[in-house]
């Protein structure tokens, strides 16, 4: 089981992109953390998410 | 009127406040402020008025007429860079306060050159696409900086709403992370600033080493 953004998926295997596509986000807005440490964008598509994986998917909205 | 008080009078008065040692933290710290609208000149005057020693300001803007209903500038100002116009009125309040302004837009590209000489590093900006930039930027290239980030403080719901989270170790965001300004809510100076507190309110924490939120 995979923990993103305090929910359980069951998602390991998948790569950080394959999780993405399916969700809402757009890539523009997010930054990913996994296991407290970021994700660089070019390596979405390598990054295979693990069993016990904690991950956080933060979606920026504007205004400031 | 009184004249303008010493450095060791001001100083002397913070310490009053804060006590001598979380004083010495302030004076001694450096904090980097991206983007100077109503969540930058706001978290840098609460930074200033609390004695924090060094902020380095980073904005390519001009003050413009819509910016006056939550941004920390004057009607007499419109026109002024961000950074010459907040440092005017950072000097206004704390005439000691060692301000270094950069009038340059943040890239990629020159992120790390700009904010390797500060410890913590503030997130002000109004666009998301840039929000989430910077704070992608930082965290790959400048992994031992703090970084408090703002998002989510456009419009009228509650004050109650928006908070501080620490997302990872070093990586802390303030807001509701959902009222986005492009859903046309607007953005009033009463919300803006209470996310611009949170920002400045964790910074100082920070600098005291106390890093729970």
């Amino acid at each position: 089981m995979v923990k993103i953004n305090g929910n359980d998926c069951d998602i390991s295997g998948m790569t950080i992109s394959q999780y993405l596509k399916a969700t809402d986000y757009d890539l523009k807005f997010i930054a990913v953390e996994r296991n407290e440490e970021i994700v660089p964008k070019d390596q979405y598509d390598e990054i295979i998410i693990q069993n016990g994986d904690v991950i956080e998917v933060v979606s920026f909205v504007g205004g400031g | 009127m009184h004249s303008i008080p010493t450095k060791e009078e001001m100083l002397l008065a913070l310490e009053e406040r804060h006590g001598k040692e979380l004083q010495s933290k302030f004076s001694n710290a450096s904090v980097s402020i991206c983007g100077l609208g109503g969540l930058g000149s706001n978290i840098a005057i609460a930074l200033a008025r609390a004695g924090v020693g060094n902020l380095y300001l980073i904005d390519f803007d001009r003050v413009e007429l819509s910016n006056l209903n939550r941004q920390q500038y004057f009607a007499s100002q419109l026109g002024m860079y961000k950074t010459d116009a907040l440092k005017e009125n950072l000097l206004q309040i704390i005439p000691y306060v060692n301000v270094i302004s950069h009038t340059v837009r943040i890239t990629e590209s020159n992120t790390k050159e700009l904010l390797k000489g500060t410890d913590i590093i503030c997130e002000a900006f109004d666009c998301a696409e840039e929000k989430a930039m910077l704070v992608n930027c930082v965290l790959e290239n400048l992994p031992d900086k703090y970084l408090v980030s703002g998002s989510g403080m456009a419009g009228m719901s509650s004050a109650n709403s928006i908070k501080t989270r620490r997302v990872a170790k070093h990586f802390y965001l303030c807001g509701d992370e959902t009222s986005d300004v492009s859903d046309g809510i607007g953005l009033v100076s009463s919300r803006v600033m209470v996310c611009a507190a949170h920002q400045a309110h964790m910074v100082l924490r920070i600098i005291a080493e106390e890093f729970e939120v």
